[in-house]
């Protein structure tokens, strides 16, 4: 199908993206990469009146060092630059083994870590990496500035904690810790498909190979990240042996309350779900142990 | 609602063309309808299929998943433009044909867009690459052995 009319605004810079969403606040959307949001206009299931597209905006999509390690994406930036940046894959490890589950190369080459995050598709890989790293989002409005834990950002399905004239400008990911392994698992019934369940682990290791730090945070399974580090501190203070992990993997399984579809029942994607914990959290473990 | 358009100027296969567009035209549409460009295949226009795949600055997207404002000064390669100026078959072309990699062709254009740009970057893919690179354009013909085989056929024939 074709897309209902609108108006094409295109942005020329930050502050004329802002002004126009706050004039115009839920009769307009920001168009960035567009995967998600043409496709529901092409299905009209989205007939947003006056698109305000960011693409030619500069410096929206630049990616940098911030202060203390870690780095600065910018919201305009595309999937691809990041898959083909190695000081950023070598940096962080799990969102370069996440980057190509995330649908296929021709979307990668479109699709923005912004838009992805605040589109909020609860089956996406990157809003479950963001919150297991920790990642804080930098929101702008005409009015205000300010910061939103990831863990506080995902609020419902498609749903975030953004307001109608807000935008999320840029994602702080910090670096991670000395001795941190990280991976990223998931099951999809084909390449680039969404996720029947997926996990991101991260675990940090202390001088006697102990667990002083994990994360592991589900996609796939609910409306939001499933973040099911709770369950996972049993790990905390001890070397993880593969029963602690097995254990680890059940309370997690009872803990996130999958929906089933037409694809796979809740009981399919729980059972998923604790198989992805044992191997993610193993694998981890084992990064965390060899430095890679 | 008054129609919202606008004057673009794009290149398509190195050709400027200047045309008034409204909003909500589709790339594919563009380039089938306006330009007669109808090389580029719209099959499910909604970014899964990949037949509309074209190179946008070199890089393959879904021409159903831009809209042709967008495409305001920037470079667009299509189909039409793959063959050498004298007709002479790209490699992947000639490999194509010689592997039998389509049938009913539908998909074909995409998959030339694909994996062009593909070998661009990488001559010397593993048959894994490879199927990784194909994942997004759907094929329900040929199994997709055909066109893996051509594909290695036509990296190593582009590696000389």
């Amino acid at each position: 199908m074709k897309p209902a009319s609108f108006r094409y605004i295109s942005a020329t810079s930050l502050e004329h993206a802002l002004s126009l969403k706050a004039e115009y606040g839920d009769d307009a959307k920001f168009l960035a990469g567009g995967q998600s949001l043409i496709p529901t206009m092409n299905f009209r299931l989205a007939r947003p009146a006056i698109l305000i597209d960011l693409n030619r905006i500069d410096g929206l999509g630049a990616t940098r060092p911030c202060d203390g390690g870690g780095a600065r994406v910018g919201a305009l930036t595309r999937y691809r630059t990041l898959e083909r940046d190695a000081g950023f894959a070598g940096m962080f490890p799990l969102i370069a083994e996440a980057l190509p589950h995330i649908a296929h190369p021709q979307i990668r080459n479109r699709g923005t870590i912004g838009g992805n995050l605040s589109h909020a598709d609860p089956a996406s890989e990157l809003p479950a990496v963001a919150v297991a790293l920790g990642a804080r989002f930098h929101v702008q409005s005409t009015k205000q500035q300010r910061w939103c834990d990831a863990s506080n950002f995902f609020v419902g399905g498609l749903t975030t904690d953004l307001q109608s004239d807000e935008m999320l400008v840029e994602v702080e990911l910090p670096a991670p810790k000395p001795r941190t392994g990280s991976c990223f698992m998931e099951i999809a019934r084909r390449r680039g498909d969404f996720a029947i369940a997926g996990v991101a682990a991260t675990m940090t290791l202390g001088e006697r190979d102990e667990c002083i730090h994990v994360r592991l945070v589900f996609c796939g399974v609910g409306e939001t990240p499933a973040d099911a580090s709770s369950v996972a501190e049993i790990l905390r203070g001890h070397a993880p042996t593969e029963q602690a992990i097995r254990d680890v993997a059940a309370a997690a399984q009872a803990m996130i309350d999958p929906s089933g579809s037409v694809h796979a029942t809740a009981d399919y994607q729980r059972h998923i779900a604790g198989v992805l914990t044992e191997r993610a959290l193993q694998t981890a473990y084992q990064r965390a142990r060899h430095g890679h | 609602m008054d129609i919202d358009d606008h004057e673009i100027t794009i290149s398509v296969n190195g050709v400027r063309y200047q045309r008034r567009v409204e909003s909500r035209m589709l790339l594919s549409d563009f380039l089938r309808h306006d330009l007669g460009l109808a090389g580029t295949h719209v099959g499910c226009e909604h970014g899964v299929c990949g037949a509309c795949t074209v190179l946008l600055d070199g890089q393959p997207v879904r021409s159903c998943l831009m809209f042709a404002v967008q495409a305001e000064k920037h470079e667009i390669s299509t189909v039409e433009g793959v063959a050498g100026g004298d007709g002479e078959y790209h490699p992947l072309q000639q490999a194509m044909h010689d592997h039998h990699g389509l049938q009913c062709g539908y998909c074909t254009p995409g998959i030339l867009m694909t994996m062009t740009a593909f070998l661009e970057e990488n001559r010397s893919p593993s048959e894994e690459e490879v199927r990784e690179a194909l994942s997004g354009n759907l094929c329900r013909c040929t199994g997709y052995q055909n066109i893996v085989d051509a594909v290695m056929a036509a990296a190593k024939r582009m590696r000389g």
